[in-house]
């Protein structure tokens, strides 16, 4: 096939961009999503693969800052895009790929989400900490229902979602200054 | 009472004891994404299986060829029943179930191979090669025409019946109400998918890590097909991501291992969704027929019901199920006289076994409408008939067993009754029936209010000699507790810790990794039973080792030890002393092992009668639906709850216990059911078999009634299932009331109301 | 497997005149699925993402004088929720809301839904009703069709080898407009029926297409006329309720469901008379404010 001038072909090694690093990818199969790179090519397995068919959130990803499904993604088709993936979430101050992220350094949403209860088994869970931060980066004081229509892509069999949006309202309580919580 | 919606529930800091919501100890891990789930496991060298399935409900097999596989480049084994070493079958309560079909498929969806190969993708398309030929047989799909059809497996096709008969069935009341009622396939649908990764050990050996609910009933299966003694064969638990139920049967464990063995290499297995639809098991659809018997003034006299259970091709724990099902089918109510048919039989459909409300749930649903029907039918209000009839402690049940312990039924009632009902909803778009889909009319929109109430057994019955085993070391202020307990997301490793640091005084407890090595079994991660009897075993545990230590320390100071008292918040107290059991334990190294069981159950007689049962569990719902009567859209407003806890250990878990549990209630009633249409399965997918998300979440007010349980530790009921039980059943009544539809089925569709 | 990721649109076509088989990756919200399952093994693939002109929309006016949006094939379901194409194009966002969840509306696109042409396609009954037309282009050169003629049959559409959705032009709203989706969840869930109406009042037209209820979106121009000839433009207040219920009755009759495990054709031929009542009442309430 003749490569055309400008067009990137890709075959089973590339870069891709994570959590601000860039990591090289070799041996994937073609057709491999970005799910599947992330957690058995390059050792993030914070992504979860319950249904690979982008009904249930768990995956979430963000793509140059959008809020996607890494399932959806097709992995070659992300070289040069920016991802980010629950373990690359910054806590306030910190940027991805900090050292401070190694250990117990966790952000506000993922501390709201611990203190209030929200995880169960967690396997939901990576992907609400990354919607839940998209969420807010766009709509820092959220309406109670756009809350829950912002987290409508992200199933959770667990909990019943109460302390999830408990967890919300927690966060978005203490960023807005009203202190947050008895 | 505890009424959780007045007290914040807020989860505090790392440690807590005993009644504080502590963080739980997997908290940080899973937030940060680094939980290790089974189905994130990976060892150097390993492999992927992946295996094939019967696209038939019954067919025989006519000619199997893996030849075309194991050609491929990248395929490493493929394993069929020929390759099985130990026994072919396998099973929870019988071994009707084989490791690989042989001659027959009995179910859409039945293992017949599994391939290891280097990649998902590889093993996929091994898994086209490999030539099957099948001649497909008619499949025996309608229940109620099963027993009397050809059986369908050597042991035939009733997999338990059961005839219960309580006081006189020959008297008769002044009114009598009649229904039939059916509840469709629920799927416990737990997130992670079945996973797990085998590793041999090089010695005709397996190391297996797995998300199951019960680690040595897995390895005494899974060893028994490999036909290897159980010490070769040793379980570790990988991260479980959900259960509700349906991790209690073997799924890829044995497939796994006998992989990894052929192969000489590990073998990790995950399961897409859409074979995990088909790859565990479901809840029992059931047919109901009632009639209930009742004085004018509404005291129930008698309950007649015929309950049919499909438990699909294979046994699984049907007969537990079922047993359930007769036991609970009268309802929390005092019924002098029962006469209860209710029989599983097996079909060509999938395979039903556990989930969470186990044979209650179906029943509930039965009893509470007609409870209703006889409500109207008397003119009596539907709350007053229920606390009318309420069980109370010492009352017969119709096995003719006696309530011993605490049965807080009408204060269930009252507590879900007295919660404020919701203001009428607002204009957003997610609060009206029809949602984004913007198909609301308000003017047209009704809400109905629904109540029902339901109970269970917790822990196991009919004379099974249920144990847990934990064992606690006490060593520099530091508790290890060693307890096989499955976590699947219930947060038993929280309350392990709770439990320590209350009775030890310390404050850094670390959990040893559940196996089947190091500690004996803990029973299973099902029934409501872990913080009783796992629970009570690290109780019992940590209480020894209390005791060891009082004992050392009246010998460092030269008392008696009855000098010395252990208070229950782990202290020695003593003339002049006052000290922490840790503290006092210093460096020595103190360490015991205790085994919890609970007080003997007998099996069921002939006429159902006996002393099954160890202790029961009651709960009450009230919902607030609103329904656009001309599309049949429904939107569960609301839900309130009065639920009989014993005692609350940790406010927060207990909260998302009953939120998680309704949720799961609202999704039998309106959106959840599988499919299935001559036993083949229509929506294996999330796109088709609908959970809700958290724009259907209703509101929850919880009310905890606590009165103790006196032969539970700590006093606590477990409270994983109540909250399943009877949730279904009261949105259904909400839809009756907003309709005037008379609702017999659930989940209750759309079509069903216009 | 081959990964073709062009950076301009020239590329794209040259490329894809070489190899008519490639598969093209819009969103990847379908597709992706097909491939994580084994369904589908293609050989190529091609990639628009890094294609701008697709992510892009304009404002034009056409030939006959009325404005239309200009929406690039890649435009997402996210950027049709925005507030300026939202206000142009009130009834696209409607759809667009209903579809999927915020990760499936940040990544699908409005090509994408024309791709599939699945009959459950929410923006299709949108834009058959506002008679929006494709235009394809290849590297032959591009023509344009009417959006109804391009769905020809379920998950079946006019694309000929080599040839790529580029744009969608949508007619800016000249009057009310409405969507209405049946789902039994509040939200991610597939049609089980929907109805897209568009009412004009410079013409004095109704338009009205109704989705998951037959293998393309249904609309009848014989009830439209029908309909059009029957409301009072002049007068104010609600269309007379035998109107309303007419137009319920001819729009339910048109209407061609079949059985499935989401619902059954009883239903979805009930549900298509509410909405239709539903919508033509709400769309004639709307900028009725005088």
């Amino acid at each position: 096939m003749t490569r055309i001038r400008g067009t990137r072909v890709v075959d089973a090694t590339y870069d891709l961009t994570v959590n601000g690093q860039t990591r090289q990818v070799t041996g994937a199969h073609a057709g491999d999503s970005l799910l599947h790179v992330l957690r058995d090519r390059l050792g993030l397995p914070g992504a979860k693969n319950a249904c690979e068919q982008g009904e249930c959130g768990s995956c979430s990803v963000l793509v140059d800052g959008v809020l996607v499904c890494a399932c959806l993604e097709l992995a070659e088709a992300a070289v040069g895009c920016a991802i980010t993936t629950v373990e690359g979430l910054a806590p306030a101050g910190a940027e991805p790929g900090d050292a401070a992220l190694a250990g117990d350094v966790l952000t506000d949403v993922q501390q709201a989400m611990v203190e209030a209860g929200g995880v169960q088994c967690g396997f939901c869970t990576p992907g609400f900490v990354v919607a839940i931060h998209d969420l807010l980066a766009r709509e820092p004081q959220p309406a109670p229902l756009d809350v829950r229509e912002a987290l409508a892509g992200n199933l959770c069999r667990c909990t019943g979602y109460g302390r999830i949006l408990t967890a919300v309202e927690q966060v978005v309580a203490v960023r807005s200054g009203d202190g947050g919580g008895p | 009472m505890t009424d959780l919606q007045s007290r914040p529930v807020r989860g505090g800091p790392a440690g807590g004891r005993v009644g504080d919501s502590p963080i739980r100890p997997d908290g940080t891990p899973k937030v940060q994404g680094r939980f290790a789930f089974s189905s994130d496991l990976h060892a150097e060298g390993m492999l992927w299986g992946r295996t094939l399935r019967s696209p038939h409900p019954h067919a025989r097999i006519t000619g199997l060829d893996v030849g075309p596989a194991l050609a491929i480049a990248g395929v490493a084994c493929v394993v069929t029943a020929a390759d099985v070493p130990g026994a072919a079958t396998y099973g929870l309560i019988s071994a009707d179930q084989p490791v690989f079909a042989g001659d027959l498929v009995r179910y859409v969806g039945e293992p017949v191979a599994a391939v290891a190969a280097d990649h998902p993708d590889t093993a996929r398309q091994a898994l086209d090669a490999i030539a099957v030929s099948y001649e497909p047989l008619p499949p025996l799909t309608d229940p109620e025409a099963a027993p009397g059809a050809e059986p369908i497996h050597p042991d035939g096709n009733v997999i338990r019946r059961i005839e219960m008969v309580h006081g006189d069935p020959s008297v008769r009341g002044d009114v009598v109400v009649e229904g039939e009622y059916e509840v469709g396939m629920q799927d416990q649908a737990f997130l992670g998918p079945e996973s797990g990764l085998a590793v041999p050990d090089g010695e005709g050996g397996v190391d297996l890590w797995v998300a199951t609910q019960w680690l040595h009933e897995d390895r005494d299966q899974v060893a028994a097909c490999l036909g290897l003694p159980p010490e070769r064969v040793r379980l570790h638990l990988g991260g479980v991501g959900g259960a509700f139920g349906g991790r209690e049967d073997v799924s890829m464990q044995v497939h796994a291992c006998l992989l990894a063995l052929a192969a000489g290499r590990p073998v990790k297995m995950s399961y897409l969704r859409d074979e995990s639809f088909l790859g565990h098991v479901h809840r029992h659809p059931a047919r109901m027929r009632y009639r209930h018997h009742a004085t004018w003034q509404g005291d129930l006299v008698r309950v007649d019901a015929e309950i049919v259970l499909d438990g699909g091709a294979y046994a699984s724990s049907s007969s537990a199920v079922v047993a359930n099902a007769a036991r609970f089918a009268c309802g929390p109510y005092r019924v002098p006289h029962a006469l209860i048919d209710a029989v599983c039989v097996r079909t060509n459909n999938p395979p039903c076994g556990a989930m969470r409300g186990f044979g209650a749930v179906q029943v509930c649903f039965a009893h509470e409408s007609q409870m209703d029907r006889l409500a109207a039918r008397l003119g009596i209000d539907p709350v007053e008939l229920r606390l009318r009839n309420a069980l109370g402690p010492g009352d017969v049940l119709p096995t003719g067993q006696a309530i011993t312990g605490t049965a807080p039924v009408a204060e269930c009632i009252r507590a879900a009754a007295a919660h404020p009902l919701p203001p009428p909803a607002g204009d957003g778009l997610l609060e009206r029936p029809g949602g984004a889909g913007r198909t609301d009319d308000p003017g047209r929109t009704r809400r109905g209010v629904g109540f029902a109430v339901g109970y269970k057994n917790l822990l196991y019955s009919e004379g099974f000699d249920d144990t847990s085993e934990a064992r606690v070391r006490l060593e520099d202020g530091v508790a290890t507790v060693a307890c096989a307990v499955a976590e699947v997301g219930q947060g038993f490793v929280t309350i392990a810790t709770q439990i320590a640091r209350t009775l030890l005084g310390c404050d850094a407890v670390v959990l040893e990794p559940p196996d089947t090595l190091s500690v004996g079994s803990a029973g299973s991660s099902s029934a409501s039973r872990q913080t009783w009897m796992s629970g009570g075993a690290v109780e019992r545990a940590c209480r020894l080792v209390a005791d060891q230590v009082r004992s050392a320390l009246a010998r460092r100071l030269d008392v008696a030890p009855e000098a010395l008292s252990l208070t229950d918040d782990g202290r020695l107290v003593g003339p002049g002393i006052h000290v922490g059991v840790a503290e006092a334990a210093g460096a020595r190294v103190f360490e015991a092992s205790a085994v919890h069981r609970h007080r003997p159950t007998t099996p069921l007689d002939e006429r159902g009668q006996g002393t099954p049962d160890v202790s029961f569990v009651f709960a009450a719902h009230r919902a607030v639906v609103d329904v656009d009567p001309d599309l049949g859209l429904v939107r569960v407003v609301q839900i309130a709850t009065g639920q009989d806890v014993g005692r609350v250990l940790h406010p927060a878990q207990v909260t998302g216990q009953i939120e998680g549990g309704i949720a799961q209630g609202v999704g039998l009633a309106v959106m959840e059911e599988i499919v299935v249409d001559d036993g083949l399965v229509r929506n294996p997918s999330f796109t088709d078999y609908l959970i809700p998300t958290v724009a259907d979440a209703p509101d929850v007010l919880a009310t905890c009634i606590e009165q103790p349980e006196p032969d539970a530790p700590f006093g606590a009921k477990g409270v994983g299932e109540p909250p399943t039980i009877s949730s279904t059943a009261a949105v259904a009544a909400a839809i009756r009331a907003a309709t005037g539809v008379d609702v017999t089925r659930v989940p209750v569709r759309p079509w069903d109301l216009v | 497997m081959t990964v073709i990721v062009p950076a301009r649109l020239d590329d794209a076509l040259a490329t894809l005149a070489e190899d008519p088989a490639l598969t093209v990756l819009a969103g990847g919200t379908d597709l992706m699925v097909e491939l994580n399952y084994g369904h589908r093994r293609p050989l190529g693939v091609l990639s628009l993402r890094r294609l701008p002109e697709m992510r892009a929309w304009h404002v034009e006016r056409s030939a006959a004088g009325h404005d239309e949006v200009v929406l690039g094939a890649g435009v997402t379901y996210t950027s049709l929720l925005g507030d300026e194409l939202a206000g142009l194009l009130p009834s696209l966002a409607q759809a667009a809301r209903t579809v999927g969840s915020p990760q499936i509306r940040n990544t699908g696109t409005v090509g994408g839904n024309l791709g599939t042409a699945s009959p459950a396609g929410d923006t299709l009954p949108v834009l058959v009703a506002l008679d929006a037309t494709v235009e394809l282009a290849s590297a032959a050169g591009r023509r344009r069709m009417p959006v109804s003629a391009f769905l020809v049959g379920p998950k079946r559409n006019a694309l000929r080898p080599g040839e790529l959705i580029v744009t969608v032009r949508v007619p800016v709203a000249a009057g009310p407009r409405e969507f209405l989706k049946i789902g039994v969840r509040n939200a991610m869930v597939i049609a089980v029926a929907s109805c897209a109406l568009a009412i004009d009042r410079e013409r004095r037209t109704l338009a009205c297409a109704l989705g998951a209820v037959g293998p393309v979106p249904i609309r009848d121009h014989d009830t439209e006329r029908w309909a059009t000839t029957r409301l009072d433009w002049d007068a104010s207040g609600p269309p007379h309720p035998s109107v309303v219920e007419g137009f319920g009755r001819r729009m339910a009759a048109a209407s061609r469901p079949i059985d499935d495990h989401r619902a059954t054709a009883a239903y979805r031929r009930h549900a298509v008379e509410v909405m239709a009542r539903r919508a033509l009442q709400r769309a004639w309430g709307q900028g009725r404010a005088a």
